[in-house]
């Protein structure tokens, strides 16, 4: 019963795995991962790892591929196989990776590895193995510091998740919408980067920027004003110069 | 049913996965083949765990499952970005960091 078990599920999880790099359209890759992912979680339970299926249930097919599917149906069909790369990355593709294939195959199932080759060599099992219970006093004590630094990795995600994936309103986009920049993602107005602290922040510079303005307008003001007393002055002389009789009409000026 | 069976299953899917990798140019379905090499790589460590009757393999499952589930919130944050931004989803099109 449980080689049959084996052999469907073995069959589904290949079959799924490469619906995934067969399908066009890559929300169909998506259900065919979820169909590998459930038929993987058949061969955990098989292996007597009974909270690691689960696990792979809940979070992978429940949670990552809810993901997935989102997303792909967000960017949209791309029109693109594995036969539409060129004819030479496609045979060194498929010689790595038969040649990696056909190695593991011969390892596992053929010369090597002779401890794991006998089924009857298999230890028994103790009553709480791949239990919650094991698992969970192992990671808390044998395995804490692993533990610790899983948790600190999925913070440093999700906030790079959330930086990644945030609508920005200021105008940093306006080189062009081809344009992608690491320092376009990371810097932010107000969020007290090292940029801000230089540089001031976004409201900061625009004020920065109408003072500049109001100075500039003072300037050409004041030399437009200079400009009309100097022809005024000119003027004057011009008409003394003529007309010494208009002496009066100067000195009033 | 012996453990090499599982572990020669983990092998073809390994081999799946790298032959995804190196032949697609979409990165969503680079990020699923992603997927198929770790969850080949759990499913190794499962078979050996129930080889020697312990359970560290499956705390090692387990980090694996959290470092995909980073990996996979990450990149699709990138994909999602470089949708946004109107750039061309395909890995081969996508050839600077900055603009």
């Amino acid at each position: 019963m449980s080689q049959v078990l084996f052999f469907v599920s073995a069959f589904f999880a290949i079959g799924g795995a490469i619906g995934v790099i067969a399908l066009k359209n890559p929300f169909n890759s998506v259900l065919s991962l979820v169909v590998h992912l459930i038929a993987l979680a058949m061969l955990f339970l098989l292996l007597h790892s009974e909270f690691v299926a689960a696990a792979q249930v809940v979070v992978y097919a429940g949670a990552v591929m809810v993901l997935y599917v989102f997303v792909s149906a967000y960017v949209g069909e791309e029109g693109e196989t594995w036969t539409s790369g060129g004819r030479l990355q496609r045979l060194i593709a498929f010689l790595l990776a038969g040649g990696l294939a056909a190695e593991i195959l011969i390892s596992t199932l053929g010369a090597g590895l002779r401890g794991t080759a006998d089924a009857s060599d298999l230890p028994t099992l103790s009553a709480g193995f791949g239990s919650a219970a094991a698992i969970g006093e192992l990671l808390l004590t044998k395995y804490l510091l692993a533990f610790e630094a899983a948790s600190l990795l999925l913070l440093a995600a999700a906030i790079g998740a959330v930086l990644l994936a945030r609508r920005r309103s200021d105008a940093t986009v306006a080189e062009g919408p081809r344009v992608l920049s690491v320092h376009d993602l990371v810097s932010s107005a107000g969020t007290g980067s090292m940029t801000e602290g230089t540089r001031g922040t976004l409201a900061a510079r625009g004020m920065e920027a109408d003072r500049l303005a109001e100075r500039r307008v003072a300037e050409i003001n004041a030399a437009k004003a200079r400009a009309a007393h100097k022809a005024e002055a000119e003027a004057a002389k011009a008409a003394a110069g003529s007309a010494p009789a208009s002496n009066d009409d100067g000195g009033n000026a | 049913m012996s453990v090499n069976w599982y572990l020669a299953v983990s092998g073809i899917l390994f081999a799946i996965g790298l032959f995804g990798v190196f032949v697609r140019r979409n990165p969503l379905v680079l990020l699923l083949c992603l997927e198929l090499l770790l969850s080949a790589g759990n499913l190794a460590l499962l078979a050996f765990d129930r080889h020697h009757a312990q359970n560290d393999g499956s705390i090692l499952a387990i980090i694996v499952m959290v470092v995909a589930a980073c990996e996979v919130t990450v990149g699709l944050g990138i994909v999602v970005a470089m949708f946004r931004r109107g750039q061309a989803i395909d890995v081969d099109k996508t050839r600077e960091l900055h603009g």
